[in-house]
């Protein structure tokens, strides 16, 4: 379902129409003339590209918060362009992405670059800057700027911010700007060589185990950190029981702190690597079946603000290697509602609480404005079918790599559209 | 030759393999052993099949056995030693097996550094995957080397008391040793420094012995794991007569405990290490046993393998 122009008219027909910026919810034909959406009871002009979405729910794109899209230099695993069309794929209409790239994303020039390079794609690229110059973990980047220029937050996601003083100063810097500090929480010496969830399957497989205190001592220090200072602090990927049991903890002291997950860590666990199989390689790992129901539970009850897919890119080259050598990271876009809904779904939430999980939600941490729901806003919606039970293939990726271990997965709810003023992507 | 056969395709390791498979494996070696002993010791069996040894890892013990093994079943050797090759990280290990596939090989032996490398590879070829080392995960020929010389010397192995004393975390010959040994019904419990034990192992149903005396006077048999060297003096032992004092097996010490306690090591030995030269050279250790029972049994496995292939 490769991205084309919007039709000059597109009607989604039969479904129920979801606003997750007021909860409410109706039956109701969505009609969108020239990127907009049409004012009640217009009539629907002949030639129409028609939706067809009896039992779907229509609703506001997804809003990712973190994704890696590797353009500059790493344009062989993912461009912006390639990025946006996995984003569209997978029900995503604007994604922020991180500064890791090369060279990485640390001046008000750099993320100038993203902006204009990304302005025609069909979905927003909100550049996320580096915390620290050329993310060496040591000098305060220019946060100040780069916020002129439009990042959304701060981070030098892939590598933890080591330095406890370095991230108080910019736990405080940032706090002027109003931005948030995403930290990649792992301890480097505790995480040592590990490539998966240390404990007696990695003992069994004889590899390098990454122990969960490795990211919860780190969270537990930015949480003491973000206490102290009074900066907005955001927890990526949270992957541990301990780690969401601090979170719990720090947010019932009144500490304005934010969190995600990932679909993969509450969805899978770390029995995909029995089969050393380099596409579940991911930091964090991806853990026991107690620390996932722990991470899904936190969703649920809202100790974990929302999800977000850490779409990491990587080129079958690279994964083909050993498990040591081969890059931590999968490529999610394209799988996330399934695979999130599929496990929320089974833990008892509605579609219409995954769908606040991926839009509202993310919007409040990041301090976005929802698009409207309503005539006269530019089209920026998704199409889901929460029943649909399908297997996701090789051929739903639409992402420049294919690193992922969903492939052959049966899934339960699905994107049957997305459109944004620029484009269109369905599976009709 | 006998007539058992195999439920394996590959031998990745030990974990999930049958008793009735380490059986028959094993029970086929004591019949090459036979062979061994005669004047010209050599069988056609594997006349015309390719055999590659992808060493990505030196390893002079390990190879000559397995090439020792391969021609004396009459297969067409070849050696390929990535470690001194100028294979880098940067090379994946698919595309020097495809290479090396494109040579139309019937077996790859293949030591690895990473674990899980013959798992891989065996994804990557259809040729017969045997794995003799993959980084700290399995190396099941030695295991089945140990077992075969445990049973030489007991005349079983369900109901024995095994000791693993070492590095256990940075052992390969550990895991496969404790699968294998349990599949058949032995008890296994180790013996080592605290840091130097994988985390969880408990849960493999495998007991911690803290004190190495504790160990001997409770074990029929130890197998004395080598200390590599290059541990010491990076945090992780701090000196080589600190390790000697708490976990060498010393004549002293062995002299306390009952006299038919039998003693393995899986080579090369750091003498004066983790085991004296009086214990390695002495009654109670059966170390050239599991030399030579290592190429009998390397050849039961490519016997059996390439027969089941329909190579043989």
């Amino acid at each position: 379902m490769a991205t084309r122009p919007l039709p000059e008219v597109v009607l989604i027909r039969g479904g129920t129409l979801y606003d997750p910026s007021t909860g409410h919810s109706r039956q109701r034909d969505v009609l969108i003339v020239d990127g907009m959406l049409a004012a009640d009871g217009e009539s629907v002009p002949s030639g129409a590209h028609v939706i067809e979405a009896a039992g779907c729910v229509v609703t506001h794109g997804f809003i990712d918060l973190h994704a890696h899209f590797r353009e500059p230099g790493g344009e062989d695993k993912e461009t912006l362009a390639t990025g946006a069309e996995a984003a569209m794929a997978g029900g995503f209409t604007r994604v922020c992405v991180m500064a890791n790239t090369d060279p990485p994303v640390d001046s008000p020039e750099a993320i100038a670059a993203i902006r204009e390079k990304s302005a025609q794609l069909p979905v927003i690229i909100y550049p996320i800057g580096a915390i620290t110059a050329k993310m060496a973990g040591l000098e305060l980047a220019e946060l100040r700027g780069m916020r002129s220029a439009g990042a959304v937050a701060f981070s030098d996601d892939g590598k933890p911010v080591t330095d406890g003083q370095v991230l108080r100063n910019a736990l405080l810097y940032a706090a002027d700007l109003g931005l948030p500090i995403i930290n990649h929480a792992e301890d480097a010496a505790l995480r040592g060589a590990g490539v998966m969830n240390e404990g007696a399957l990695s003992t069994r497989l004889g590899l390098p185990g990454n122990p969960g205190m490795a990211e919860e001592s780190m969270v537990y220090r930015d949480l003491l950190l973000a206490q102290n200072t009074g900066g907005r602090l955001h927890v990526p990927h949270v992957s541990t029981a301990g780690a969401v049991d601090q979170i719990r903890a720090f947010k019932a002291a009144g500490v304005a702190i934010t969190a995600e997950a990932t679909p993969h860590h509450i969805a899978l666990t770390e029995e995909l690597l029995r089969g050393f199989d380099t596409a579940a390689k991911v930091a964090p790992p991806l853990r026991t079946d107690r620390d996932r129901e722990a991470v899904l539970a936190g969703l649920l009850d809202g100790v974990i603000d929302c999800i977000a897919t850490d779409h990491a890119p990587h080129t079958v080259e690279d994964k083909e290697l050993d498990m040591v050598n081969a890059p931590f990271g999968m490529i999610a876009l394209e799988s996330a509602f399934g695979l999130a809904h599929q496990a929320l779904a089974g833990a008892g939430a509605t579609v219409e609480q995954v769908i606040d999980m991926l839009t509202a939600r993310p919007a409040k941490v990041m301090g976005l404005e929802l698009t409207p729901l309503k005539p006269g806003a530019a089209a920026e919606l998704v199409v889901v079918d929460p029943h649909e039970e399908w297997t996701f293939g090789i051929g739903d990726i639409h992402s420049k790599s294919r690193n992922t271990p969903v492939p052959g997965m049966r899934l339960r709810g699905r994107v049957r559209a997305t459109i944004t003023s620029k484009g269109l992507s369905d599976i009709n | 030759m006998t007539e058992s056969k195999i439920s394996l395709t590959h031998l990745l390791g030990l974990e999930g393999v049958s008793a009735a498979d380490i059986q028959v494996l094993i029970d086929t070696g004591f019949t090459f052993r036979e062979v061994l002993d005669r004047p010209i010791k050599k069988v056609p069996t594997l006349t015309g099949i390719n055999v590659v040894n992808l060493f990505f890892e030196n390893s002079t013990r390990t190879r000559i056995s397995f090439e020792l093994a391969e021609k004396r079943l009459s297969a067409e050797v070849t050696n390929f030693s990535a470690a001194s090759s100028s294979l880098s990280k940067g090379e994946g290990l698919k595309d020097t097996i495809r290479n090396l596939h494109a040579m139309k090989m019937d077996a790859v032996v293949m030591r690895h550094p990473v674990s899980g490398a013959a798992q891989q590879l065996s994804s990557y070829v259809d040729a017969v995957v045997i794995n003799a080392g993959d980084g700290t995960h399995e190396h099941p020929t030695q295991a089945l080397l140990d077992i075969m010389s445990l049973q030489e010397r007991f005349g079983r192995v369900a109901g024995l008391k095994i000791g693993i004393i070492g590095d256990v975390a940075h052992s390969r010959v550990a895991l496969s040793n404790i699968f294998g040994l349990q599949t058949l019904g032995a008890e296994v419990s180790v013996c080592g420094p605290g840091h130097l034990l994988p985390p969880h192992l408990s849960d493999l149903g495998v007991s911690i012995i803290p004190d190495v005396d504790d160990l001997l006077s409770w074990a029929d048999a130890i197998n004395v794991l080598r200390i590599q060297r290059e541990r010491m003096g990076v945090g992780l032992i701090p000196s080589v007569r600190e390790y000697r004092n708490g976990y060498g097996i010393t004549n002293e010490r062995l002299a306390r405990h009952k006299g038919e306690l039998v003693v393995l090591h899986p080579g090369p030995i750091n003498r004066g290490v983790e085991i004296d030269s009086d214990v390695a050279d002495g009654d109670q250790a059966i170390i050239l046993d599991q030399v030579l029972n290592g190429v009998a049994v390397r050849m039961s496995i490519l016997y059996h393998l390439l027969s089941a292939k329909g190579a043989a």
